[in-house]
């Protein structure tokens, strides 16, 4: 089993970005998955900075790999895309846009394909997919039915650890609970560098929002469940990044590095962000 | 390039009546789904049965309306099987089209009955003309159904760029996520668009009675409270009233429905093909009103685009069923975004 860091997911200042990677290095994670999936408008990195916190990953041994936008509605979306394309890296390819601009290269399935069965993964890989996210739905018993489906080769990867991204929306939430406009944003999601708690009217942490994104309150945390996901054939957890306010991000992935190695006890440091942990849907937390 | 003439209207029907209805109201087509879970209204007592289905295609095709069945959860491998004779029941019946989601039930329809024409659906989340290319090279697609994500001039360049011809929503419930890509349902109740066809389902609602008013919960979770006299909307996770920065709003998005009869002759210039009316769970009765009154307006707005003016009876009537009797243009507008 091995371990990969997602895509950031919030929008932090550059600086914190740069030492957010740069710490990284001697992590004891596989693969870094590099980019913007949220917001096109949030371009506090230039593609040239990426391309320099890659070369420093790759330089560290780590696979390095681009995420793409999920919600792709532009021409300046597509021509970016297109830019990140042809830099000849791989992609996380989370719109069929990408699969379609990536044409039979080695690709990574992202977890906003919808891939539910044997046969759409099955075509993906014939495009070019080796790894496919599994989609945050789904839940242990049917991801055990597809994977029993998947052609030879092809790598599954679990989201295990870090608020759910859930729903996008061409609404910018973040400027909406702050009355602004999305075209007059201000960058105010940058104020939330963990997303910002949406309770319900008794209290209960419910969503975090952040941007055009929609993500869980609680934080999914898989690993109680690694010896399960190893045993079902899943090869990478997923660790998504979250601010050093919420717990130390290094001390999740010693953590997590701990569980895959099978050493015991177990132990996840608590999350500061309300919510606390879940293990999958919040149903399976609820009851 | 998109036939500009006019603008196609496709409506509703969770019932044989439903599809009555919209026929005798003027529908140019009507789309439904089988009894059988695999659609994104998978509601008790909705839907078809293959001999209802055969007896509204007659209907429908001897006045001269299409029909067309939506298949669009995304089957797991145990419903595969169930997904694939769906899609042949559709064929077998005299389907105009099939509405579809997944790529790979895409693929089987295109191989096995490639004369039954393919509609990419809503609920396969394609919002630019890269990924309708994805969808056209491989599945030859004939037509797309839009995420309500895109603002007027995002249709018009996506119809320019793809080819395709185009279907945007026009009335109804207004999903404000990208339907395809939404998983807020599955978080509170382990049960989704893309894998039930279902979003915060009947069975996880409950009502509770308070002396201080009305609470509406979803699988337990509190998604609003209503004061006395107040109307209370149904529970949708999108539509509760939540408390952000130490407020209780509307986080998400008000009850509201979406109602594009102000903007018909932008979407006309715009090379839409086709307006889709949301709510194959309504009755019979709101499947007839609405097609009659987008029916006239989009007559109207044929006739004379550059002095079309919504029809006032026809705005009034479709004001009157819409959620919490207000109606927004949704993404069309950027203001909304």
């Amino acid at each position: 089993m091995k371990l990969s860091v997602g895509p950031l997911l919030y929008y932090w200042e550059r600086s914190d970005v740069f030492a957010f990677y740069r710490a990284l290095a001697p992590a004891a994670v596989h693969s870094v998955y590099l980019g913007e999936v949220v917001c096109s408008k949030r371009r506090a990195l230039k593609q040239a900075d990426w391309a320099a916190i890659a070369s420093e990953l790759s330089a560290a041994g780590k696979e390095v790999i681009f995420s793409t936008l999920a919600l792709m509605e532009a021409e300046s979306e597509l021509a970016a895309l297109a830019r990140i394309v042809s830099a000849s890296v791989t992609i996380e390819a989370n719109d069929m846009a990408a699969v379609q601009l990536a044409g039979g290269r080695p690709f990574v399935a992202g977890p906003h394909l919808n891939v539910y069965n044997g046969q759409t993964l099955r075509l993906l890989g014939a495009l070019g997919a080796r790894r496919w996210v599994a989609p945050l739905e789904l839940d242990a018993p049917a991801l055990a039915e597809l994977l029993a489906e998947r052609p030879d080769g092809m790598e599954c990867e679990v989201f295990a650890y870090g608020r759910m991204p859930l729903a996008f929306s061409a609404r910018c939430f973040s400027a909406r609970v702050r009355r602004h406009n999305k075209d007059d944003c201000s960058f105010v999601c940058g104020e939330d560098r963990d997303g910002l708690t949406v309770y319900t009217r008794e209290h209960e942490p419910l969503f975090a929002l952040n941007g055009v994104q929609a993500q869980s309150a609680q934080v999914r945390n898989l690993i109680d469940r690694v010896s399960e996901f190893e045993a079902a054939g899943v090869q990478m957890l997923r660790l998504s990044p979250h601010s050093d306010a919420a717990v130390p991000f290094a001390q999740v992935i010693e953590a997590f590095a701990h569980a895959v190695r099978g050493e015991r006890p177990v132990e996840c440091p608590a999350s500061a962000l309300p919510g606390g942990y879940c293990s999958g849907p919040l149903l399976e937390a609820r009851r | 390039m998109a036939d500009r003439s006019g603008i196609e209207l496709v409506c509703p029907a969770g019932s044989l009546p439903a599809l009555h209805a919209a026929v005798d109201n003027g529908a140019d087509a009507v789309y439904l789904g089988f009894r059988d879970g695999l659609n994104a209204r998978n509601f008790p007592g909705l839907n078809f049965s293959a001999a209802d289905a055969r007896s509204g295609i007659e209907y429908a095709h001897r006045r001269g309306a299409r029909v067309f069945v939506a298949l669009n959860v995304y089957p797991p491998p145990s419903r595969w099987a169930a997904a694939t004779a769906a899609v042949d029941a559709a064929a077998e019946v005299g389907a105009d089209a099939l509405i579809l989601a997944d790529a790979g039930l895409l693929a089987y329809a295109a191989e096995r009955h490639p004369g039954v024409s393919r509609h990419l659906s809503v609920q396969g989340s394609a919002s630019n003309w890269q990924a309708l290319q994805f969808y056209r090279e491989r599945f030859a697609i004939r037509r797309a159904v839009l995420p309500r994500v895109l603002s007027v001039a995002q249709v018009e360049r996506v119809i320019e760029r793809s080819g395709l011809e185009i279907e945007v929503f026009g009335f109804g419930s207004l999903c404000i996520m990208v339907e395809g890509r939404c998983a807020l349902s599955a978080h509170v109740t382990g049960e989704s668009p893309n894998t039930h066809g279902v979003c915060s389902p009947a069975h996880a609602v409950r009502w509770v009675e308070r002396p201080s008013g009305r609470q509406a919960r979803l699988n337990g979770v509190l998604i609003d409270e209503f004061a006395p006299g107040e109307a209370a909307g149904y529970p949708t996770l999108c539509k509760g009233r939540f408390e952000a920065l130490g407020s209780v709003m509307h986080a998400l998005e008000e009850p509201t429905s979406l109602n594009v009869l102000d903007i018909l002759p932008q979407l006309m210039a715009a090379g839409v093909s086709a307006i889709k009316v949301e709510g194959r769970q309504r009755s019979p009765a709101y499947v007839a009103q609405v097609t009659r009154a987008l029916r006239a307006a989009l007559d109207a707005c044929r006739r004379d685009p550059a002095s079309y003016r919504p029809p006032a009876v026809h705005a009034a009537a479709l004001e009157r069923l819409t959620e919490g009797r207000t109606h927004t243009l949704g993404a069309y507008s950027r203001p909304w975004q």
